[in-house]
Parts: structure tokens; C-alpha cells; sequence
């Protein structure tokens, strides 16, 4: 059994200016151990989409559909006691801004040890006791020291580390990173990562890596999926969606990857904007866009069918089979030649 | 911690100087003679140069302030009024209690309604409930304290006898010749003026503390803590309380020291004898040493209790303590 089961999950909001549909007919699952990746632009729903699986998202204006099941138990409609049982103890979550997402006017001590009184009946001085060895194990140094300084005290950098460190205290199955190493500089990405992975090997979770740079999916997903508009729109190993991309969404990703040898000249770029939400095109969302577009792109939205690569590769696109072999064995040339030259 | 007072206290004294100082130069300069106002109608020329002489007047501007200043410093002494001939010193003492009365009365009715319904309203935007506190804030804002001190003063005093309609007494009895006194007559006497003089700030304070308690909300920390698993009782009195009622703390510091100053209308509308009521007498009256005394007296007012926010917020914000 998955340790994370979604089937055919919606996410709606009601504003003033509509219904939005930010996710529609999401469905994966993962294992313990695992790292699912999960790319797209800014609006995609990534976000929102593991937000829902939290219960972080609004009951006023959000309207929840599908199913999510953690070690088979179903989270959509538990009550809001329940959830809050499973927030922070089964599944930790960690954001993009490590600047901000600490109380400022909290100690660090007191921010992870409010983590461990939550969840677990101990007295302050265990909880003191557990944050100081979380501390130590995301690579803090003089952790005794640092437990009663304030965020302000700390960089970027180590911040992310605290906010790992209060998201791991109480041991969960699932480490949601929602971009965790977006807001910080090059190198410490790196560092951020390779603790994570770690971590990950150490405790034995499930990771999931809410991204837009395929530069860190390609360095610690098992699994990605690609979502565009609010949809999934290609699902695959990971080897599977570096050497066989399916749509042109993808495409387009991929080859906007910058390049170490590439000869100088401009990036390659995704042309328009994101769909809006709100109205969304008819037909595929990504149409409007894609340099491939056909009658039947603008009236009927692909179904999620299966690669030819592989059974556990789906993706969205009316393209057939041969027209993509051809376009993407040449993007796929093109792109190795540069690498190589 | 000892080099930030140090710093503060330093940064007070300076703007103590500086407002003095301008105070000096406004009332004492501009007006066209203080001995001839001083020595009163009908005097000579005479009199109006031994006035001057006695003043100090025919010393130089910058001689004069020092005066002045070693007198506030060395001798506490505001000199004496022009009118009454009473210290200065003594009548704002007599004055002080009664606006503090007023202001300190007001700022705890203000604070205990405000608070409540600002939080109340952030927390259900839309509601019934926030959209009636909305349109008080709307009307607590536009309606002017004499006219909400007027209608009060008319509907409870004297259509319906529940409260006096004017006047004051003391909290502390065993003042002579006094008509009333003591914390009950007090606590009566003061109900309309307090409920005329926080309907501005009430009005004000719903509208800051809802802005800063719905911002606070979006913050990532406050997601942060949500992800934890914490319930919205504690989510809302650890993290959005604590520091969405940070900058209330620095308002109310500078609201309480501009008040003090003289909360001039509710103090005419009541005929309560407090500073405010003093000062628009004094203006009357041309009695210039009452008039720089008292406006001295609400800078250090506003001085000192800038001083206490900026200590409190140095224990409230880690942020602004130095370590």
C-alpha cells in the first residue's frame, strides 16, 4: 500500500470574480522512501494541490473533491481535530521563504519545541531536549546555543534548516517542501538538498518536491509529475521524462533549461503567459501557447494516456505518436549536441 | 540592554531641547511684547520697563531660554502667570489629574471594546458583526467630539437624569470647599466624558487593530504554525496576537502623550478643569507663561511616554533588542 494515495483530486475557489478551478483530476501516489517531484509555472496548482492534501486551504471558499489516502485512510472530510493530529506529527510541510516563515518574536527553541507539545505528551524540558537533537541533526552548529536566539539571528539558509528541523521533530511519513531552496543562493541549495536526502535515507519518509527547476528534480526525484492550468499534464519516472518527454509543455521546460556549454545567445523560452485560472481556454489549457496546436486542441482537453515508453508514463496531447517521435528526437538532438559541444 | 536605555534616554533629552526650544521661540518671540501684556492695562511706561527688567525681557533671546530652562531644571518652576499670579507649577498640577483622569479612563473603555471587535471583525471579514463595527468606525471617525459630547451630555443628562449633565470631582476626598467627591462621584462624573472621548479612539483602534490582525493572518509564520498542527485558539494568541498588537503598543504610547496635552474639547464641552480647559483660558487671556508651561508640559508628556514605548517594544520585539 502507497503511503500516499490522491485519485481524481479538485481544488475550487469561490471570489468575488468567479469560481477558480486551481486543481482538477490530480491523481499519484507515493511510497515511503520516495521522492515525487512536482514542476510547473507559477499558477499550475502545485502548490494548492498539496495544500489540500494538508487541509490548509480555506473551508470558506474552498470546494475539495477526490480522494486522498494516507496509509489507506481516507483525509478528505476528517474532521478539523483529526487533521490537525496528522498536520505536523504524519506529514510536515516546509516553505519557500525561510525568511518569513518563522514567528519573529518567538525564540527558535520555543518554535520547535511548540511543534513537539502539539503532538506528543512530554514536558517542556523533553521537547527542549528533542529540539536540540533535531537541531544538531540538520547540521546547526552550537545548537544549545542557538535554541534561545530569534529567527532574525539566522540566515537564509539556516533558517531552512530550522524550518526542516520543526517539520521532522515529531518524525512524520511525509515531508512536503513546497520550493524549499527557491529563496536561497546557489550553493546553499545544494547544501539544503543534500540534507534532505539524508534525512530522507535516515528516517525512511517520502518526499515530496514542489519545484519549478528541473535542475533539482533531476537531482533527487524517483518520480515527476508536470502540471499545467491546474491538471497534470505529463506523469513519469524520472529517467523516463529526461529521455522521452511526451508533450510540449515538457518540451518546452526542458529546453528551457540553461545550458552549461550553450554558445551565448538567449534562453529558450515558453511564449504568453500562464492560463488564467479564472477562464481558462477551452480544450487543452496549454493551446494557446504551444507551437503544435490543432483543431482539436482548441475544443476537447486530451485524455491522460499512456507513453510508449513505459506503463507508468501518462501524458495529455491530440499529437500522434509519430509527430512527437520526430519533434522530440530532434529537440532531444539538438540539446545533447549542445551539452556536447 | 543598559547601552540602549543610555542611548534612549539620551535621544530624549535631545528632544526635549529641541521642542523647548521652539516652544520658546514661538511664544516669547513672535508676539509683539510679553512685559506689555505682563504688567497689564493701564500701566507706564515706567511700569512696563521695570516689568521688563524683572522678566528678564531686555536680556538677549538666547539668555532668556537658558533661564528659563535652568528654572525647569533647577527649580521645577514654570514661572508664574500673568493673570492670577499663581505659579505655573500649581495650576498644572491642579489641572493634570483631571485630564489624566479623562485620557488614562478613556484609553482602558477604548482599549477593552477595541481590541475584541477588531479581532472579531479580522476573523469573520463580512459578517454581520464586522460590518456593523465598520460603519461605527466610519461614523466614530466623521462625528466630532463636541457634537457627540453635546448630544450625549443633552439625551443622558438632561432628558433622561442618568448621569450629570457637567462638572468634576475629585477621586481623592478632603479637597476644601469641594461640592462632591471621592471614586464613585468621581467614576460618575466622568462616564459621558469618557464615552466622548473614546469614540474617536475606539473608532480608530477597531480600524488599526482588524488591518493589522488580517495581515498578520497572511503571514507565512502563521501558515507555518498551521502546518504544525496547532489549533486556531493557539495559532491566534501565540502567533497573530502577539505581533499584530505590536505596533498598537507604539500608537497608544504616542495617542496617551498627545492627549495628555489637553483633550481640549470634551474637557470645554464637560467643564472639567483640566489642562485642555486651562489652555484655551490662557489663550483668552493672552497669559503667555501659562500657555508655554502647559505646552512644555505635554511635550515632556509626549517625550516620556515615546521613551516608555520604545523600552516596551524593546522587551516586546526581539528584533529591535540589541543582544
Amino acid at each position: 500500500m502507497a503511503t500516499l494515495e490522491v485519485t481524481d483530486l479538485s481544488t475550487s475557489f469561490r471570489t468575488d470574480d468567479g469560481i477558480v478551478k486551481a486543481v482538477s483530476g490530480v491523481s499519484f501516489s507515493l511510497d515511503a522512501g520516495q521522492t515525487l517531484g512536482v514542476v510547473g509555472e507559477s499558477g499550475s496548482g502545485k502548490s494548492v494541490t498539496f495544500l489540500t492534501v494538508m487541509g490548509l486551504v480555506d473551508p470558506r471558499s474552498a470546494q475539495v473533491g477526490g480522494s486522498v489516502l494516507l496509509d489507506g485512510e481516507q483525509m478528505l472530510g476528517l474532521d478539523k481535530d483529526r487533521m490537525r493530529q496528522i498536520r505536523g506529527a504524519r506529514i510536515g510541510m516546509i516553505f519557500q521563504d525561510p525568511m518569513t516563515s518563522l514567528n519573529p518574536v518567538k525564540t527558535i527553541g520555543w518554535q520547535l519545541e511548540e511543534a513537539v507539545l502539539i503532538h506528543q505528551d512530554v514536558t517542556r524540558k523533553e521537547a527542549r531536549r528533542q529540539a536540540i537533537e533535531i537541531l544538531k541533526e540538520v547540521e546547526i552548529p552550537r545548537a544549545e546555543a542557538r535554541v534561545e536566539q530569534y529567527p532574525h539571528q539566522f540566515s537564509g539558509g539556516m533558517r531552512q534548516r530550522v524550518m526542516i528541523a520543526m517539520a521532522l521533530i515529531n518524525n512524520p511519513e511525509i515531508l512536503i517542501a513546497d520550493e524549499p531552496t527557491t529563496a536561497l543562493d546557489v550553493t546553499t541549495q545544494a547544501q539544503i538538498l543534500r540534507l534532505m536526502n539524508r534525512l530522507q535515507e535516515e528516517h525512511k519518509m517520502a518526499i515530496v518536491m514542489i519545484t519549478h527547476d528541473l535542475g533539482v528534480v533531476a537531482e533527487v526525484a524517483d518520480d515527476v509529475i508536470v502540471m499545467y492550468g491546474g491538471k497534470v499534464v505529463e506523469q513519469a519516472n524520472v529517467r523516463d521524462l529526461f529521455s522521452g518527454a511526451e508533450m510540449p509543455y515538457t518540451w518546452g521546460l526542458l529546453g528551457s533549461l540553461p545550458r552549461l556549454n550553450s554558445a551565448g545567445g538567449r534562453l529558450e523560452q515558453i511564449p504568453g503567459q500562464p492560463p488564467s485560472l479564472l477562464r481558462p481556454p477551452s480544450g487543452c489549457p496549454f493551446h494557446p501557447r504551444c507551437e503544435y496546436v490543432m483543431n482539436a486542441c482548441r475544443t476537447d482537453l486530451p485524455e491522460l494516456r499512456v507513453s510508449q515508453h513505459g506503463e507508468e508514463h501518462f501524458f495529455r496531447c491530440h499529437l500522434d505518436d509519430e509527430t512527437r517521435n520526430r519533434v522530440w528526437t530532434a529537440k532531444r538532438a539538438a540539446m545533447l549536441s549542445e551539452d556536447a559541444a | 540592554m543598559t547601552q540602549f536605555l543610555i542611548r534612549r534616554i539620551f535621544w530624549a533629552i535631545f528632544l526635549f531641547f529641541v521642542a523647548t526650544i521652539i516652544t520658546y521661540l514661538i511664544f516669547w518671540v513672535i508676539p509683539a511684547d510679553p512685559a506689555k501684556l505682563a504688567a497689564g492695562r493701564g500701566a507706564t511706561m515706567q511700569d512696563v520697563a521695570r516689568v521688563r527688567h524683572f522678566l528678564h525681557l531686555d536680556k538677549p533671546i538666547w539668555w532668556q531660554y537658558w533661564f528659563f530652562v535652568k528654572n525647569l531644571v533647577w527649580h521645577q518652576s514654570l514661572g508664574r502667570s500673568f493673570v492670577n499670579r499663581q505659579t505655573v507649577r500649581y495650576t498644572i498640577a491642579q489641572d493634570a489629574p483631571v485630564t489624566a483622569s479623562l485620557v488614562f479612563g478613556a484609553a482602558i473603555f477604548w482599549l477593552s471594546v477595541s481590541i475584541p471587535i477588531g479581532v472579531l471583525s479580522a476573523l469573520r471579514p463580512r459578517s454581520v458583526l464586522d460590518r456593523l463595527s465598520m460603519t461605527f468606525v466610519l461614523i466614530g471617525i466623521s462625528a466630532h467630539p463636541v457634537w457627540i459630547g453635546l448630544i450625549l451630555s443633552y439625551v443622558f443628562g438632561y432628558k433622561l437624569h442618568l448621569t450629570p449633565i457637567a462638572g468634576y470631582c475629585n477621586f481623592f476626598p478632603g479637597t476644601p470647599g469641594a461640592q462632591c467627591e471621592g471614586p464613585v462621584q468621581w467614576a460618575y462624573h466622568m462616564i459621558l466624558p469618557w464615552i466622548t472621548f473614546m469614540v474617536l479612539f475606539t473608532a480608530l483602534y477597531v480600524r488599526l487593530i482588524r488591518a493589522n490582525v488580517m495581515e498578520t493572518m497572511n503571514e507565512d509564520y502563521v501558515r507555518t504554525a498551521r502546518a504544525k498542527g496547532a489549533s486556531p485558539q493557539r495559532v491566534m494568541i501565540q502567533h497573530v496576537l502577539r505581533n499584530s498588537l505590536l505596533p498598537v503598543v507604539t500608537i497608544l504610547g504616542m495617542d496617551l502623550g498627545l492627549a495628555l496635552g489637553g483633550a481640549v474639547f470634551t474637557e470645554s464641552i464637560f467643564n472639567l478643569p483640566g489642562l485642555g480647559h486651562e489652555v484655551i483660558n490662557a489663550y483668552n487671556a493672552d497669559d503667555l507663561p501659562m500657555i508655554t508651561g502647559i505646552v512644555v508640559f505635554s511635550t515632556i508628556c509626549v517625550i516620556v511616554f515615546n521613551f516608555i514605548v520604545d523600552v516596551t517594544y524593546g522587551f516586546l520585539d526581539p528584533r529591535i533588542r540589541p543582544t
